[in-house]
């Protein structure tokens, strides 16, 4: 590299030695203490375990009861709920009058500003034996439960569909706005319907934004935290707690920070796997 | 005929999508409608109920340094802070990268990529043993540099983006006339791309201000929480629960977010920049 070059490339310094200290040195670190039994507290020193944090959790009944949970919160919350609703939130947009889009959106987006604490509270409200959807089942003569205690994982799950929808209704309403309009107007005056338009022309046509909207909401949900916590805390017992809950828990209060890094070691492997295919994705459509 | 027959057609399935939103927008109303409706409440609880008279009670009860005001200064200078130093450094990282060709590029810029789909959750743990260790742990410039640090990804493939599109004849001009790069950066490209610079500064912001996890592992003194940490008192400490304040709480709490939202979906004609830089 001449000196030229050197002069040019400085400007990217300061980004390059915050990216190196404070991200790139602490997933080495994790990387390194993954493999150790560093505790919290009253331990001069931590010595290297191997592979024994990992072992240790594929036989733990907690851990896998977490990584159950976590499947269970990504189908339901991102591949069902986020990606299937914000779909069908942009299509009927397309159609109806622009007041109730509007309206409609304007809900949605708010859901969606608003800081995840502030939005974890707005739905334990809602789900909680004395809140709303139990006051609406009554009024319906339907029997009311305690949603946060008898399905704790649906009720964060819907809760993260709550507010993660406007993403995907955003990315959707971009994608479908780009058809040629003739495209559709052909197909509607052969006589198809909306569902078969929807299958055969539309779906195809909007595949790779699928693809990228699937991957970007399932890496966010893989990392809520804050919504479950404020929730239910990851309770009753272990019955909504998703591998970041799990992680916190072991760290500290079991103090076992390797081992709570392990786990994160784990779920940060499974991040970058998306994260690969997700470049992958973009690869072929830039 | 054929033709009233598609325009009657039309007029249906709008009125079928009008129908369908509309159901919609009433359940995603809900949590919304019992915020507001509690902070004005004076006897609240956790259900949406037309309130018993209207009051102000709420916020007079909250608007204090302790509840409000001191954490909600501290969300400032911790987003504040964080987010001129991650705009800064992504301006100043983009101009090379924008206007450059060099073999460093294409890695570089796949790793920003690589980066910005990481669950930053998940280094939260690492995070907080390395900041015990190298003593920055419940400081705030220490969570500065880390908000700055996680967000820099992001931001920098943003701001990329954003200045890929300011042609380059102008400062073409300005180099013959011996400016060097940090001028025809800061008086010819960012100045162009205004809308730019607002579109990351606010995401950031935004980002920044709602996040719950990285202030609750990296900061333990109370007086120095931010306001998404604050808010969990009033289910930890002071007994009952009054949820009228703390429906209050977070409406002066989410305010400032939704008006930046709003800033910014305004000046870019409603339409979707972020949607699109994400697309790549």
């Amino acid at each position: 590299m001449n000196r030229r070059s050197v002069i040019r490339a400085l400007p990217v310094t300061p980004a390059l030695v915050l990216l190196l200290l404070f991200l790139a040195g602490p997933i080495a670190y994790c990387a390194w203490i993954a493999f150790t039994d560093l505790q919290l507290t009253g331990q001069a020193e931590s010595s290297f375990v191997g592979f024994d944090n990992f072992r240790t959790a594929f036989q733990d009944a907690e851990f896998l009861n977490a990584v159950w949970l976590t499947l269970v919160f990504t189908v339901v919350s991102s591949l069902i709920g986020q990606n299937t609703l914000g779909l069908a939130l942009a299509a009927l947009m397309q159609r109806a009058s622009k007041p109730v889009r509007t309206l409609t959106g304007g809900i949605v987006i708010t859901a969606w500003v608003l800081p995840e604490v502030v939005a974890g509270f707005l739905l334990y409200a809602f789900f909680r034996k004395e809140g709303t959807l139990n006051a609406l089942l009554g009024l319906l003569h339907l029997p009311s439960q305690n949603w946060l205690f008898t399905l704790p994982i649906l009720a964060v799950s819907f809760a993260n569909v709550w507010r993660g929808t406007a993403f995907s209704m955003l990315v959707y309403t971009a994608a479908l706005g780009e058809i040629p309009k003739e495209i559709t107007e052909a197909a509607e005056v052969d006589g198809a319907g909306g569902w078969r338009r929807m299958w055969h022309i539309t779906l195809p046509m909007i595949r790779r934004s699928i693809g990228t909207n699937l991957m970007l909401n399932t890496l966010q949900t893989l990392s809520v935290f804050g919504l479950i916590w404020v929730m239910t805390r990851g309770g009753p017992g272990d019955r909504s707690q998703t591998l970041p809950l799990f992680m916190y828990e072991q760290a500290f209060q079991n103090s076992m920070i390797g081992y709570g890094t392990a786990v994160a070691l784990l779920l940060l492997l499974v991040g970058s796997v998306f994260s690969v295919v997700y470049m992958r994705l973009l690869r072929t459509e830039v | 005929m054929a033709a009233t027959h598609l325009a009657d057609r039309r007029r249906n399935r709008r009125l079928a999508a009008d129908a369908g939103l509309l159901a919609v927008a009433a359940a995603f109303v809900l949590p919304l409608a019992w915020v507001v409706l509690s902070a004005l409440d004076p006897h609240a609880d956790l259900r949406v109920k037309a309130p018993d008279g209207i009051t102000l009670e709420n916020f007079d009860a909250i608007l204090t340094s302790e509840i409000t005001f001191t954490p909600l200064l501290n969300s400032l200078i911790l987003c504040g802070g964080a987010t001129l130093l991650t705009v800064v450094c992504a301006a100043l990282a983009a101009y090379p990268l924008s206007r450059f060709r060099s073999r460093l590029n294409r890695p570089f810029l796949l790793s920003i990529l690589f980066a910005t789909s990481l669950p930053i959750t998940a280094i939260m743990v690492p995070v907080y043993a390395l900041f015990v260790q190298v003593d920055l742990i419940d400081t705030l410039q220490g969570t500065i540099l880390f908000f700055a640090a996680s967000q820099l990804p992001f931001a920098i493939w943003l701001m990329k983006n954003f200045m890929d599109g300011v042609p380059k004849e102008l400062e073409e001009a300005a180099w013959t006339d011996g400016a060097g790069s940090l001028q025809s950066l800061t008086r010819i490209v960012l100045p162009l791309m205004g809308p730019g610079v607002a579109v990351v500064t606010v995401f950031s912001f935004v980002m920044m201000w709602g996040n719950f996890f990285v202030p609750f592992m990296l900061l333990l003194t109370p007086d120095q929480m931010p306001a998404s940490v604050s808010i969990n008192e009033f289910f930890g400490n002071r007994g009952m629960v009054a949820y009228g304040q703390l429906a209050a709480f977070s409406i002066v709490y989410s305010t400032p977010v939704i008006l930046l939202y709003v800033l910014i979906a305004r000046r870019l004609g409603g339409g979707f920049a972020l949607g699109g830089a994400v697309k790549g």
